[in-house]
């Protein structure tokens, strides 16, 4: 462990390296995480199976990729298809546990994860798998820093899909209807705007920014049908140290949390790469609580 | 007095099915020591869960704790932990009799003393969090547990380390730990309905239907839930500390800390059985061990897939459990059991509709 740390103050080029991938993989959490704050500030939803989405989003990608399809012209189908596949569960979980306590809502998707993520094992193997994009790869400072052209690829398209989605709910009449929904979802009714699509429609929407991202990752890293449940995670840990309705702060703490588990896996070593984030999760938590536990005082 | 009759009837068939069991079933005898374990954990999940309504989803991080405390005590008074557990280079361990019972005792006692301490402690961390911010900080504790262990030289990292042999006849072996799993059981399950039977209980309850009114009405709430979480620590702990010696090997990720397997069963369990409940627990854990028992191995990989569509149908269509269903169905049945929540609905006559409370709580 110091050795690696030493070796980080000694060569400051390897910070370049793990910055910039940290931010790669951070924009993708990001993406991720802000569907999962959409459906849980519009539905009051937690989807623990988000993570396996965005599994599955990845498997659509390498899987056309297999067939010859290149995972970019992949990312678009995946899209399409995790959107019909979050009707689907909508319609068959989603609504029927809605309006109940919001464990309810954890455990059915907690067994919704489990059944994706061992349908994919059945279908794919247990193996990791990368969708291969035929991208060179550039080097930096005499072969220091090496990024590959798909990465900056994919940040662009992650950001670009993150202002399709963000120009969406703000400006066209299904984005406004959410938001009144969120709002107050009886107003909503009242003003005329069918909330049970509504519900349907946000929730196939984060399923398709999981398929998104999915893809995405799919490209610049490493899939596998296990791997679900840390990218829920990571989205829970996104979405409670931003709050909700906090677009900024979901990016920057998705681009944090990145850069911390590329870092942690640098200098613990990979099996502690998991152990952050979780460990961030944890600490979040206890931090907010203290952060509330003032401001209760300050209230009395 | 029929009422008693029959509720010790009921005692005495059980305690008489307990004992004659390995003798029966010599062939079974893990398989239904597993299944007092998995009773201990539903109703050990269900003191939180069912009856305070904090649904923890890292009550197997005691579990886990338990595990490995029995397993440095019993080794570390005799050989180097570290030694011992190191994959190369390791001693050739022999516990004579002495040692070994000595500290398996031990073993136990440290392992519930341990689990307590630690649910004290933890106690201050979580229970700040209300509905599913606890249910994920608890999972993300035991996950968090799981990864550090794994990293943990000691006691021998992600590679695991073997438990002492026990010195004598494998049949006397499984024997042993069938009955001290079966009386953990017993034990949990009469201290747990001791304890709902008194004040405790129905502080429980009072937290569970709304936490800040039995505060008001004086109830010190942090001190009825960390009751709670540590009796539930002391028995999953030495529950713990059982199942490491019977499975006579300890590794941090597939069995000190499973998360996805025993630590979703207890939940699944409570909800089949009935959560809240004195009896669903106990139901539920039976019917599914048995029910997995029979069909695991036939279903070829689909298992996983079954046990997901089960949490999602049981969750979304049959959330009052079997127990639960049994008294909604034959209430007269139960008797003395209606409790007063019942009670006060079938009063106020039908349900009065509340309107739609989902959504718009953007926190």
């Amino acid at each position: 462990m110091m050795d690696n740390l030493s070796l980080l103050v000694q060569a400051p080029v390897l910070n370049i390296q793990l910055l910039l991938d940290g931010l790669f993989i951070g924009a993708i959490f990001a993406l991720a995480a802000y569907g999962l704050a959409l459906v849980w500030g519009v539905m009051n939803v937690k989807n623990l199976a988000q993570g396996d989405f965005v599994i599955m989003g990845g498997y659509i990608a390498w899987f056309l990729s297999t067939w010859g399809i290149h995972p970019i012209l992949g990312l678009p189908l995946a899209i399409v298809i995790m959107f019909g596949f979050g009707w689907v569960v909508y319609i068959t979980i989603i609504s029927r546990v809605i309006g109940k306590d919001l464990f309810t809502s954890l455990l059915a998707t907690f067994g919704l994860a489990l059944v994706i993520a061992q349908l994919l094992n059945l279908a794919f193997g247990p193996e990791v798998q990368a969708a291969e994009s035929g991208f060179e790869i550039n080097s930096f400072f005499d072969g220091m820093v090496t990024v590959a052209n798909i990465k900056f690829i994919s940040l662009i398209l992650a950001g670009l899909l993150a202002s399709m989605v963000i120009t969406f709910m703000k400006f066209s009449r299904m984005g406004q209807a959410i938001r009144a929904t969120a709002q107050d979802p009886r107003a909503a009714k009242v003003m005329g705007i069918d909330t049970e699509r509504i519900y349907a429609f946000t929730f196939a929407l984060n399923a398709a920014i999981c398929g998104a991202a999915g893809a995405l990752i799919s490209m610049i890293w490493v899939i596998q049908p296990f791997f679900g449940i840390a990218h829920s995670i990571r989205s829970f840990v996104i979405v409670t140290a931003a709050g909700l309705g906090n677009l900024p702060g979901v990016i920057m703490a998705g681009l944090g949390l990145g850069v911390a588990e590329i870092y942690a896996g640098f200098v613990f070593g990979a099996e502690l790469q998991q152990f952050t984030v979780v460990g961030l999760l944890v600490a979040i938590l206890v931090w907010r609580q203290i952060q509330q536990r003032r401001h209760r005082q300050a209230v009395q | 007095m029929t009422f008693n009759w029959r509720q010790l009837a009921l005692y005495g068939i059980i305690a008489a099915a307990g004992i004659a069991a390995p003798f029966v079933f010599p062939a079974y005898t893990l398989q239904i020591t597993v299944m007092w374990v998995m009773i201990l954990f539903a109703v050990t999940w269900d003191i939180l869960g069912g009856q305070m309504g904090y649904n923890s989803l890292g009550n197997i991080f005691f579990f886990g704790v338990g595990m490995y405390t029995s397993a440095i005590v019993q080794i570390g008074l005799v050989y180097d932990v570290a030694k011992y557990a190191s994959p190369v280079g390791g001693i050739k361990a022999v516990f004579t009799q002495e040692q070994y019972f000595t500290g398996l005792v031990l073993g136990f006692i440290a392992a519930a003393l341990v689990c307590v301490m630690f649910s004290v402690i933890l106690a201050y961390i979580v229970f700040g969090l209300r509905g599913p911010y606890f249910a994920i900080g608890t999972l993300g504790v035991t996950l968090s547990a799981g990864e550090l262990t794994g990293a943990w030289e000691y006691v021998g990292g992600g590679g695991g380390i073997p438990m002492p042999v026990f010195p004598g006849e494998p049949d006397d072996r499984s024997l042993l730990f069938y009955f001290l799993g079966f009386g953990l059981a017993v034990i949990t399950f009469l201290f747990v309905k001791w304890m709902f039977s008194g004040r405790f209980g129905l502080a429980a309850n009072a937290i569970r239907d709304d936490e800040e009114k039995a505060e008001g009405m004086g109830i010190r709430t942090m001190r009825v839930k960390t009751t709670g979480f540590a009796v539930a620590a002391f028995f999953l702990g030495m529950s713990g500390a059982l199942f490491g010696n019977m499975i006579g090997f300890v590794e941090p990720l597939e069995v000190a800390f499973p998360t996805v397997t025993f630590g979703i069963f207890m939940v699944i369990m409570c909800l089949l059985g009935g959560k809240g409940t004195l009896w669903g627990p106990v139901l539920g854990a039976t019917l599914f061990h048995a029910f997995k028992e029979v069909t695991w191995t036939y279903m070829l990989g689909w298992q996983w897939v079954m046990l997901g569509s089960l949490i999602i149908i049981l969750v979304v269509f049959f959330q009052q459990g079997l127990v639960g269903w049994m008294q909604e169905k034959w209430p007269e049945m139960f008797g003395i059991e209606i409790d007063e929540g019942t009670v006060a609905v079938a009063l106020a006559g039908p349900e009065i509709d509340e309107g739609p409370r989902r959504g718009g709580a953007v926190q």
